[in-house]
Formats: C-alpha cells, structure tokens, sequence
C-alpha cells in the first residue's frame, strides 16, 4: 500500500488559487479512477477534479469556500502499489479526523438548551423537577432538554390530528375552542391545559398570528456565502461601490414590432429558431452604439482609460440554478437577427448547464438585463463592472394611449437602462434610448442602412 | 284507554349504551324514562360479553384440571379426570348475570329513572307505545329520544337458527356439552366460544369463508390463536363455504364446500353461527321517525344527533365498532349534551379484545393502517418477560407502532394469556397523546405483563433492555 497525494492542478489561464466548492468524497471512501472528488471555482468557471488513482480517502484538506493555491495537496489517498509519496511523508494522514467533513451549515435552534440540568440545586430543584413532571411547563428548558428534536411549537401540518388528553380535549370542546388550532408546548406538539389557558388569555388570535394552524418558527440558518454566490456578491458590491448609477426609463410602443415578430415566428423555416425581444433589441444596440462609442465600452477605472470598443460583445444576464451568470454573445454587429437568436440561446444553455467556457463568460462591452417575462414596470439595473451601460426591458401589455387624438390599445413596453455617469452624461444615454426607441418603433429600420 | 306518560328523556333499551345514558341522564335531573323488553342489562350482560367471560373461565380451569390429570401440569397430578356438569355451570354463570343485571336496576332508580318492561313501538319520532307483560298499553312522548336499540345475531339464510343451529346466546346456555360442534365463522365471538367448548373437551370444527381466522387483525397478531388451535385438535377449514344442514338419522351434519371445491359432510351436535351481528333496525317503528340511515345503521354525526332533532341514537346501532364499551361513552355522552354540556364523541381510540387462546387486544392502527415509512413498529415477546414465564404462558408479544418524526404512539397490540388487562394501559396511553419516550420513562411494576409494554417502547427508541 502506498499513498497518494492529490494536488490542486493547475487548472489553466494563469490561476494562481482555486475555491473549494464542494467535495464529492469523505474520508474512509473507496474511489475509482477518474471519480469526481472535488469541485473548485476559478474566476470564471467551476472545474471538476477527478482522481486520477482508485484508493482509499486518508484525508481532505479544506473546507467548501477556502481558497486553495495551485499546488496545494487537496486529497490524500491509500493507493496500491507505491503511490507518489513515502506512507509518513505528511504528518497529516495520522489526523484525518481533523479536516474530514465539511462543516454542516449551524442551526441555531432550541437544541441548544438541551444541556440544561433539570435540577440546578437543593430543594428548589426538587420543586422544579416536581413541577416538570407534572408536565405543566415549569421548567421549560428541561421539558425541552428530554426531546431536543422536537421543536417547542409543533407546526401541526394540516390533517394532523392535535395530541391533547382527553380533559384537555372537553375543555376546549366547552370553551368552543378547535384544538387544531392551539399551539401545543408538549412534546410532539401535545397541548396541555396550560397551552388552552394561554391560547384563551391571548383571546385566539395570539400577538404572533399563532392562529389557524400556523405557528412562529424560530433558528437561523447560517448560509456560507461560497462559490458562484461569492462571485456575484463580490461583483455586485463592486459595481455599486465603484460605478456612480444613474438610470433613465423610456415607454416604448412595441405594437410593430410585436406583429413583425409574430410574423417571422410564424414563417420561420425549419432549423430557424423562435424570435423573442432579445435579438431585436440587439439588433438596435448594434445600429446605434458606432454613434455612442462611449457606451459600448470598459472603463479601466485603475488606469483611468476607457477602452471603447467596436466590437458589439453583448452580455445576456442569465438565472441558472446556481444564481445569476451573464454569458457573451460576441460580435453581435456580425450576426443577423437568426443568428443573434441561436447563439443567446446557445450560450444562455451553456452557461445553465454550467459548461460555458471563459471565453463565453467575459468581454463583454454592454449587458442586456431582461426579465420582462416576470412582469414588472421598472429596474435599476446594476451595471456589469467594467462595463458602462446595461439595459432591462420590462414587460410588454397592452395599454390604452393616445395616437391621433384617439384611445388605442397598443402594446406598451417600459425600457430600463442604467449608466456609468463617470464617462457617459445623461444627455448622451437619453438621446442614446431615444434612438433605439426610435428604431424598435419603426422595426424596419432595424434592418435598413 | 292507555296510559300516558311524558318524559324529558325517553331511552330505547337497557343494553350498556341505553342504561348509561338514562343513569346519566337522571344524575343531571332530567326526567328519564328507559324501556326494555327484556332483562335490564343488554346483550352484554345477558347473553354476550358477561356470560361468555364466565364460560371460558370454568373452561380454562376444566382445561387446567384436565391436563394435570392426565399428564400432571407443574407438580401438580389429580388422581382422576375432573367431570362438568354443564347446568351447574350455567346456574353459576346465571348467578353472576343475576347480580349484575339486579345492579344495573338499582342503579336507575337510585339515578330516579322510570323503567318501562316492554316493546316499544314508535309511532312517530318522538312517541310511542309500550306494550307490557301484562297486555296494558303505554304512550310515551319524549322531547328527547335516545335510540339504543343494539344488534342482533346474523343468521346465514340457508342455515336458519333453530333445532341444532344455533347463535352464541344459546350456545352459553346449553345444558350439555355438545360431543362435537361445529363454529361456522371465525370471528372473535365464534373462537372466542369455540376454544371454550374446546376446552371443556367438545370436538371442534371452525368453518370460515375467509382464509385467515379474526380477520380484522393481521397474520402475526393471529399467529398465537392460530397455532394455540392447531396444537389442540380443533379442525379449522378456512376459505371454505357452510352450505346447508344435512339430517340425518340420528343427528345432523353441515355440509362445507372446502377451498378446493370438494364437499364435505361434517356431523355436529350443535352447529354454532357466528358470521357477524346486525344492528337492530326492524319491528319497533323505525320507519316512522324519519331518520335517515347509513347503510344498515342509523346515521348520526359526531354528537350521536341522528337527522332529525332530538333524536339520538347511540351503540352498535350506529355503527361499527361493535362494543360496549363505545356504547356506553356515547350515552353518557348524549345526556350530557342533552342537559346542556358541549361534548362530541372523538375518541383517540377504542381498543378491543378478544377473550381467545390466548388474547388478543389491539388499540388505535395496527401497522398495515399506517403508511410503512412513517412510522416505527417494535414487538417485544413474553418469552423474555418475567411475569409471562412464571404464570406459564410465554407466547404473544406487546407491539408498539409509533410515528417516525415525533414519536407519538399510533397504535398498540398484544397477544398473550391476560393481556385483556393490558388494554387499559394501551387506550390510556393514546388518549393522553404518550409519546415513545412517555412509556419509555414510566416505570413499570416488575414483575408484571405491563412490563413488555415498557419494552416494546424501549425497542422502538433502539434500546430495549431484556432483548
């Protein structure tokens, strides 16, 4: 038997340091060859570690959301054979106990009281215990301190049948009292006359809405903020804390625009995908932004130069079940309104699917926002550090307006925006909204020189 | 001209749902009058759960003496067989029905209610006419009527009670010993009277339809009773159909198509029906008081109300189960209600038991009631209990079902000599809302049945002591 180290990798771009994000093995574990036994988090994409021995799992070095540097033992396994280090090259193998599990997310709840003695001293201990005994509630966190699974207020789940004795049970039949609906203090929820009394004192309806089968919960769940959440956290913080915001709403007649799109999701051939707002919206971002350079653009804020592009990299604000990734469609002035819509639904299944590379996942010059499709009337966006604008569609409805001196139902869309006001004015960004509206109005000249 | 009487509370029979609720009813000052055709007392005390209890003791103790005579049972030998004489056993039996049913008449009056001996006849919901020994006619209006009416033996329609067949109310008063008798269905009133008979040395047959004896409980709690017959001769064919009365010469016989379809002809001296009791609807005006039914049974809500107002039904007329002691809760209930008290009838549980070899009890849901990944099942044996051993009888179990989550006990059996006594434990515990842990942290009297309860608890929680 032997033992092999398994180092962090280098996984690629110039890392020098990798999130741990979650392990996939514990300590004791037998593992195959190219078995999962880690995943870790660069800056941009979230890389599984396979082992590239079998063995048996000695010990694991890290906890989900430590930074491991390249380089870093991660695993220690027992291989056969002579695996790539002497059997006590690391201290660390005879404590394996040590850095075994990951920490389990804290509850604090009332499982806490259950080292409470039932009796703190001399005769007053003696009345305690008599009285917690007789189940009337006396000394609660010793009652507790018997069952600390059970939580003090049973939330009843409805069709469960409320625990009382039968006294209990007439009284509340003689007060007119529903029992379902009392809390009960006693363990698995059964109510005792003293529960009644109060549940009658507090007249029903107690002061926490302790009423209809709802109860009050108590504990905090403590959520390590890891990972891809990290990022976004850090992201986010960023942008609001460097970037000066100002936002800018337009209404926008969609009605053209809708019917032009209906119609080619009508005609389209086979192999031609379905159309939504978004490659539209593109295509006015691409007319319009050669006149407004200072809008598609990074501003390297360190350096104090902004880099205006003339490549159109739009980034597509997307919810994956791990939380919020913006994936690029690049060079979308090269791409018709097809195209458009086939690589956002490309790179949007990409990055859901957690297999977007980095290259699908950075250089963005300008972000689209939508989420239109979840109604809403207005966002102020958070711009997409180092970028200088983001725009959020919001919902289109039908709407009564004025045209001609006439009531008109047409589809109205309120169009979100916000800017870096450091290197764009307002002047600049309403003229710049008042040209795209211009052109989802008018949807032919989207497509016109 | 009949006489007339008008009473606050009019209870139809003297069963223990009806003289319950009339004692009840006159404790709290209502003016209450109880009409009974028959012996005050009910198929309970008369012809079922009292005398039947009385049998199987004299055919334990027969059973006991027996074997010591024959093979000697622990040291003890008796030099020769003992002898029954059936009608000094029935005298005794009587003897006991007597006190009790005398009692129950003290008890009414003491409790100020008027007992009127004979049948009424409604003639609508709340009046009707008593036709007594005596051939006098009585009318009583009631603003209250409490329906406690009963049940009644089922007869099978090709094996009509009469001549040697009979029901368990003759079958608790024969005079001889039948030499061989044939228990057509294998409930609990039909083993429970077939292993007496048994006992007392008779040769039994138990013919059942279904294939499984006690049918309402499952194949472990059975098990006991069904090895117990096995052991001592009585000859059971299960899934199989009692199909007419064949006469014979000098007796009779009952032919059986068995499982396999194959007919056999079984002689009997008695052959005993026991396939089910039905509630007793028919002959005293039903039909007149407007209320409506539940299938076989007077339908009534959770107050015993039937559909219309200020009539009450209570008993094995409402329903199943079938049971005294349910009777009697729901007319206590009644006149409590009636004399103004909010009550409802909502029961964690009604445990029952059948006085078999050995007994059964079970109280709330057995496991096969509850869905299996829910709830935790654990049995613990009289063979390792104390107290079982030392009386004898080391068979059955206490089995405990609780739920998973929170522990709370759902439902409790047992099979075993005595557990009847158990049942008090069991119903007690569910009507307080025990938990596991409940049971687990009282402490049970050594050396004593109970103490397997305690056991079982423990084995539930994964740390039984004496397994």
């Amino acid at each position: 038997m032997g033992r092999y180290v398994f180092k962090l990798p280098d996984v690629g771009e110039g890392t020098a340091e990798a999130e741990i994000v979650a392990w996939h093995v514990a300590v004791g574990d037998r593992v195959e060859e190219d078995q999962n036994l880690v995943d870790v988090m660069t800056d941009k994409a979230t890389v599984e570690m396979t082992s590239p021995v079998s063995g048996i799992v000695v010990s694991l070095n890290g906890n989900p959301g430590d930074m491991a540097p390249v380089g870093a033992p991660l695993v220690e396994l027992d291989v056969e054979g002579a695996g790539n280090v002497k059997a006590n090259g690391h201290a660390k193998a005879s404590a394996p106990a040590q850095t075994s599990t990951p920490p389990l997310p804290q509850k604090t709840g009332r499982g806490e009281n259950a080292e409470i003695p039932l009796s703190p001293t001399g005769g007053e201990g003696k009345r305690d215990a008599i009285a917690a005994r007789a189940g009337e509630g006396a000394v609660k966190p010793a009652l507790q301190a018997k069952a600390p699974s059970t939580p003090a207020i049973a939330t009843r789940a409805a069709g469960t049948k409320p625990l009382a004795s039968p006294s209990v049970r007439a009284r509340a039949e003689e007060l007119g009292i529903k029992l379902q609906f009392v809390p009960g203090t006693g363990s698995a929820g059964r109510i005792s006359h003293a529960d009644l009394d109060a549940y009658v004192t507090s007249g029903g309806a107690t002061s926490n809405a302790r009423s209809g089968g709802y109860a009050a919960r108590d504990g905090v769940e403590e959520i390590k903020v890891i990972g891809l959440r990290r990022k976004i956290a850090e992201k986010m913080q960023e942008a609001k804390r460097r970037i000066p915001h100002f936002a800018y709403v337009e209404e926008i007649d969609m009605t053209e625009l809708e019917a032009l799109r209906a119609h080619l999701n009508a005609t389209k051939q086979a192999g031609q995908p379905k159309l939504t707002l978004l490659p539209f919206l593109m295509r006015g971002l691409v007319k319009i932004l050669p006149h407004y350079p200072q809008i598609n653009a990074r501003f390297d804020d360190e350096a104090g130069i902004v880099h205006r592009h003339a490549a159109v990299h739009i980034g597509i604000a997307t919810q994956t079940a791990n939380g919020l990734i913006v994936p690029v469609v690049r060079h979308a002035e090269a791409r018709d309104i097809w195209d458009s819509a086939l690589e956002v639904a490309r790179v949007a299944a990409a990055a859901r699917d957690n297999k977007a590379t980095k290259d699908e996942l950075s250089g963005s010059t300008i972000t689209i926002t939508s989420l239109g499709a979840l109604g809403g009337v207005v966002t102020t966006p958070v711009i997409n550090h180092p970028e200088v604008a983001i725009i959020g569609p919001n919902a289109i409805v039908e709407r009564p307006v004025v045209r001609g001196g006439q009531i008109v139902v047409r589809k109205m869309m309120n169009l979100s925006s916000s800017f870096d006001h450091r290197v764009v004015d307002g002047y600049d960004a309403a003229e710049f909204i008042q040209k795209l509206k211009g052109l989802l109005e008018h949807p032919a000249t989207l497509f016109m020189e | 001209m009949s006489e007339r009487i008008n009473t606050r509370v009019l209870v139809i029979g003297g069963g223990p749902g009806g003289y319950v609720a009339a004692i009840r009813a006159g404790q709290l000052g209502l003016d209450t009058t109880l009409v009974e055709s028959d012996t005050l007392g009910g198929t309970c005390l008369i012809r079922g759960c009292i005398p039947s209890k009385a049998m199987i003791h004299v055919a334990g103790e027969f059973e006991t003496m027996a074997k010591a005579a024959s093979a000697g049972l622990n040291g003890i030998t008796l030099a020769s067989a003992p002898t029954l004489d059936m009608t000094k056993t029935v005298a005794w039996k009587e003897g006991i029905v007597g006190k009790l049913t005398g009692g129950v008449a003290t008890l009414l009056k003491r409790a100020k209610v008027r007992v009127v001996q004979g049948w009424a006849e409604f003639s609508d919901a709340k009046t009707c006419t008593v036709v007594t020994k005596d051939g006098k006619s009585q009318t009583i209006a009631a603003e209250h009527v409490i329906l406690a009416n009963g049940s009644l033996p089922v007869a099978l329609p090709h094996l009509p009670f009469g001549g040697a067949v009979i029901s368990s109310t003759e079958a608790l008063s024969l005079d001889t010993l039948p030499k061989r008798l044939v228990v057509v269905g294998a409930g609990y009133i039909g083993l429970e009277l077939g292993i007496a008979f048994r006992k007392m040395g008779s040769d039994v047959t138990v013919v059942e339809a279904l294939d499984h004896i006690l049918p309402l409980y499952d194949a472990q709690l059975v098990e006991p009773v069904h090895k117990w017959l096995t052991k001592h001769g009585v000859t059971l064919h299960l899934g199989a159909k009692a199909k007419s009365l064949v006469e014979k010469k000098k007796d009779v016989a009952l032919a059986v198509e068995t499982k396999d379809g194959a007919v056999l002809e079984i002689p009997a001296d008695k052959i005993l029906v026991t396939v089910g009791r039905k509630p007793n609807t028919e002959g005293w005006g039903l039909e007149n008081m407007a209320v409506d039914m539940a299938g076989r049974f007077v339908k009534v809500d959770d107050q015993c109300r039937t559909s219309m107002k200020n009539v009450w039904a209570i008993g094995d007329l409402v329903g199943e189960p079938m049971l005294a002691h349910k009777a009697s809760a729901q007319g206590e209930m009644v006149a409590e209600i009636i004399a103004g008290h909010k009550r409802r009838f909502n029961p964690a549980a009604i445990a029952a038991v059948c006085f078999t070899e050995p007994e059964i009890v079970s109280a709330g849901l057995l496991p096969g009631e509850a869905p299996k990944n829910d709830v935790i099942v654990a049995q613990f044996p009289f063979a390792a209990n104390g107290r079982a051993l030392s009386m004898d009888a080391q068979e059955g179990f206490v089995r405990v079902l609780a739920r998973a989550d929170d522990h709370r006990i759902l439902g409790i059996q047992a099979v075993g000599a005595h557990v009847s006594e158990l049942s008090a434990e069991f119903a007690h515990a569910l009507e307080m809302g025990a938990t596991l842990e409940d049971i687990a942290g009282t402490i049970h009297v050594h050396p004593t049945l109970s103490e397997a309860f305690h056991e079982s608890a423990l084995k539930a929680l994964g740390h039984a002591i004496h397994i």
